[in-house]
């Protein structure tokens, strides 16, 4: 992607316009249409690029309901980087249209103002917190004062657990030391899913790592960069390499995918950079890293009947298709019940599901009905974003289950119930 | 009230698109070729079909229906505009009658969806072309598609019992059925490979077969493609009629393994890649039959895919192959003809040839049980002048290939790629009765105008080069 907001021409003459990326688009498979689909996508940014067509309400409908879930990289024989095309295609579409005032509010909050904070982030969601906790959200949610867009975003919100707040820079593996990682804490997860951070930690200091959760590090960018927000995303990215580069890890693991999979590419965002490029290198998914090492025996069963979704950002964005499976399966008393497609998205997809309520939803409910097929009581993932959505779809379609990331079954099975 | 509108008024919203954001992504097909149409309509029913048919009908304008713009001759490019009928979300299997071995699907159903959707009941639908994952039963009929294991059950035609179309006035036909030789014409083997040009298909009865007890797949490798044509030959020679025989060059290998490292080796000259299925003890004995005689036409090296899931690998490898094409090219012409099997040798030399003498890649894959050859010839179209020599080079492949006995489409029909091709195969006469049916089922001629029969002044590889990727002036991303 280098310093140009532009889509490079050696990226998009990659496309043969074969079409076997088609019955892998969502949201080709929902709406039937060509400009709804990877190839139809590439062919509208090409177009703009020519001067034949304008970036106009219908052409921007087109660029911002692509999930960039990228499940077309997954399946395209000529290699297209999908994922760096459509953002590249959404900076040169930003620089390029005027956004309505609301737009540009919440993008800059998003953006600007809140992501890369860490303390306004915690203030918020404290806030958050107790408005769950007051009985305000009951008042709130009785009242039906809030308008309809702020009321879907509302409903979205899961019930809040308490925060992660990392109280030292390094924690001491249990036992001898194994290894020594980074742990990639992110700016949503410790807020929204703070029990994940623990059972993440818990189950690598169990394993002989002792873990550094440098304060210095920031969110990692996933949602500029995907927003086509790439100068913000370049500043949370040079902050994180000076947090945890220089340490002398093995590994930085990371256990929301979205984030994983940006942190991976930090060599393309900052101009194939040394030390980004050895960031990347050093980064693994918690699904990844647990699954290539030997693992301390499991102490008790988990009787679960779950059903995998793949997250996107792990399965596409970082071909990471067997390390959730072969721990699954690993721990006893387990039954993995597969549902039709689980490499397909859920919806959520990052701001997307706030952006885009109406596709995110369709596409929610279709995974729902997958869903409850299969019977399962526990939805298992890797990544907040599709936590948060399957969550929702749980209170939508009325399923008893609960959703859960996989290290959290990991750690059930290290014997602490969560 | 225009066109648009009235059919915005009869289908409702959602289901009529018009403005170059939305149409310009049906100016394409996997082709060289672009059209833009000035209206799209997605109908999600047959009525609907007729609603449009019938309102193009008064309006005067063409009517192409497409599936899912899989195919390579340019037969869903709508070069003279006019409405688009896509038929993607008429996609549902309908019924699967496994007692009768059949299925009624819409015509956007997807190829693989139905072998898919049969294999509970250990059937299947035969016509596997490459492009099957994505491809639409509709588009399969329209083009009368193949595939490698079409070598032994023969292609779409064979496997279609009956269809459903809208005529050119917008009324409905139900041609053929569930029961077997009906009494009458045979109209619906005419309808299927007619290309759009007789009436929009919105229903289609297809049979399906048995899966096989038992599959042996091998994959045999070769220093030369010289010495993969032979083992060709032997096979044939012994009598034997694999369920697939495909041969693939050095050239197409880098790619395809670059693609899916299914284990096709990129050094080797050429390989084959052989199946046999049937009862298990008679592919013991034919799988024998393929290594011995592999053996010796001279392989290097023979391997017996082990698993299911090893022989899935190689066999989502070759369909992918000319999709993979993209890593070594930014274009390619993928050409399509056929010549008795015999003259595989011969023709390969000329392709080579042909290649050399105008300094172009070519990248070979081939059908080789059936003497189906698809020549890619590779090329940066932002180099100025190429596209005359890649078409002059492709010409040359075919008129060879019509020299050797044989034809210039083997499964990717003819559409607005091959027609100015067709008076070479034809007489006069015969391009003259196919003109006489076509115009007694569409007087109109609305329905893809401009496709299969020769066409003074619509010449392909001309109308395209405005909107071909890679096409664009240099220095237009700066």
């Amino acid at each position: 992607m280098g310093l140009s907001a532009l889509p490079a021409a050696a990226d998009l003459s990659q496309c043969v316009h074969c079409g076997l990326c088609l019955q892998n688009c969502p949201t080709y498979l929902l709406t039937g249409h060509e400009a709804e689909s990877p190839r139809g996508r590439i062919h509208l940014i090409q177009a703009l690029n020519e001067g034949r067509v304008e970036p106009n309400a219908t052409y921007r409908q087109h660029i911002e309901q692509c999930l960039v879930c990228r499940n077309c990289e997954s399946v395209c024989p000529s290699g297209v980087h999908f994922g760096r095309i459509m953002e590249a295609g959404r900076a040169q579409l930003y620089e390029r249209t005027s956004l309505s005032l609301a737009e540009r509010i919440f993008r800059r909050l998003a953006f600007t103002e809140l992501l890369p904070h860490r303390n306004r982030l915690r203030t918020l969601f404290g806030a958050l917190l107790l408005y769950q906790r007051s009985g305000l959200q009951r008042l709130v949610r009785a009242s039906r004062l809030l308008p309809a867009p702020l009321a879907q975003a509302e409903s979205l919100l899961p019930d809040l657990a308490a925060p992660f707040l990392p109280r030292m820079d390094v924690y001491p593996a249990e036992g001898p030391r194994r290894y020594r990682v980074g742990f990639f804490t992110g700016c949503v997860m410790p807020l929204v899913y703070g029990q994940v951070h623990t059972a993440t930690l818990r189950v690598l200091r169990h394993n002989g790592c002792e873990v550094h959760v440098p304060r210095e590090q920031v969110c990692c960018g996933a949602l500029n960069v995907h927003g086509g927000e790439q100068r913000g995303a370049r500043d949370l990215a040079r902050q994180n390499l000076r947090a945890f580069l220089g340490r002398g890890l093995d590994a930085v693991v990371v256990n929301s995918a979205g984030c994983g999979a940006t942190m991976k590419e930090y060599g393309e965002l900052l101009g194939d950079g040394v030390q980004a490029q050895e960031f990347g290198r050093l980064t693994r998914d918690v699904t990844e890293f647990l699954a290539s090492i030997e693992l301390e025996p499991f102490r008790r069963s988990v009787r679960r009947t779950v059903t995998l979704q793949e997250s996107c950002h792990l399965v596409h964005a970082q071909r990471i298709k067997d390390a959730p499976r072969k721990l699954l399966a690993a721990i006893p008393g387990l039954e993995l019940r597969d549902m039709a497609h689980p490499e397909l998205c859920c919806g959520s997809a990052g701001l997307y599901m706030l952006t885009q309520r109406e596709m995110s939803t369709r596409i929610l409910d279709d995974k729902m009905g997958e869903i409850a097929r299969t019977g399962a009581r526990t939805i298992v993932t890797a990544n907040p974003g599709c936590m948060m959505q399957l969550q929702h779809g749980l209170a939508r379609s009325g399923i008893t289950g609960d959703v859960k990331h996989v290290v959290e079954l990991v750690d059930e099975a290290y014997g602490v119930v969560s | 009230m225009n066109l648009a509108d009235r059919l915005r008024q009869a289908l409702g919203p959602g289901v009529v698109f018009q403005g170059a954001e939305n149409v310009i992504v049906y100016e394409y097909d996997y082709g060289l070729d672009r059209g833009m149409p000035d209206l799209v309509v997605l109908p999600r029913s047959t009525v609907e079909v007729q609603v449009v048919v019938r309102e193009a009908q008064a309006a005067h304008v063409p009517i192409v229906a497409r599936g899912a713009g899989t195919g390579i001759s340019g037969g869903a490019v709508p070069n003279s505009g006019g409405v688009v009928i896509g038929l993607s979300r008429m996609n549902r299997i309908l019924e699967i009658d496994a007692d009768n071995r059949c299925a009624v699907v819409q015509p956007g159903a997807i190829n693989l969806d139905l072998s898919q959707a049969a294999e509970p009941y250990g059937l299947f639908f035969a016509p596997d072309p490459s492009s099957q994952k994505a491809s639409t039963i509709g588009g399969n009929v329209a083009n009368n598609a193949g595939g490698p294991h079409c070598l032994s059950l023969g292609v779409t035609v064979n496997h279609v019992l009956g269809v459903e179309v809208v005529l050119h006035d917008g009324s409905l036909v139900c041609l053929g059925g569930k029961s077997a030789d009906g009494p009458g014409l045979d109209l619906t083997g005419l309808l299927v490979g007619s290309e759009g040009t007789l009436g929009v298909v919105t229903e289609v009865t297809v049979r399906l077969l048995p899966l096989p007890e038992a599959v042996r797949t091998t994959l045999a490798l070769f220093a030369s493609v010289e010495e993969a044509s032979e083992a060709v030959s032997g096979l044939i020679g012994r009598g034997l009629v694999p369920s697939a025989l495909e041969m693939m060059d050095r050239l197409a290998l880098s790619a395809i393994e670059a693609a899916f490292h299914a284990g096709y080796p990129p050094e080797a000259g050429a390989v084959l890649l052989v199946e046999v299925d049937g009862l298990l003890e008679q592919v013991e004995a034919q799988a024998a039959v393929v290594d011995a005689v592999c053996r010796a036409a001279g392989a290097l090296e023979i391997r017996l895919a082990a698993t299911a899931d090893e022989r899935a690998r190689l066999w989502a490898a070759r369909k992918g192959a000319a999709s993979a094409m993209g890593r070594i090219a930014p274009n390619y012409y993928l050409h399509d003809a056929v010549v008795p099997r015999t003259q595989l040798p011969r023709i390969l030399a000329h392709v080579v040839e042909i290649g050399q003498r105008y300094d172009l890649p070519i990248a070979n894959l081939f059908h080789a049980g059936d003497g189906n050859l698809h020549p890619m010839i590779l090329f940066d179209a932002r180099e100025a002048g190429i596209l005359d020599r890649v078409m002059a080079a492709g010409r040359e492949i075919l008129t060879r290939c019509i020299e050797a006995g044989g034809t210039i489409t083997g499964e990717h029909g003819v559409g607005l790629e091959k027609q100015s091709f067709m008076p070479l195969i034809f007489t006069p006469a015969d391009l003259e009765v196919m003109a006489r049916v076509r115009s007694a089922l569409d007087p109109s001629g609305n329905f893809n105008p401009n496709k299969v029969l020769p066409t003074p002044g619509i010449a392909h590889g001309t109308a395209q080069r405005a909107g071909m990727p890679g096409l664009a002036p240099e220095g237009m991303w700066v």
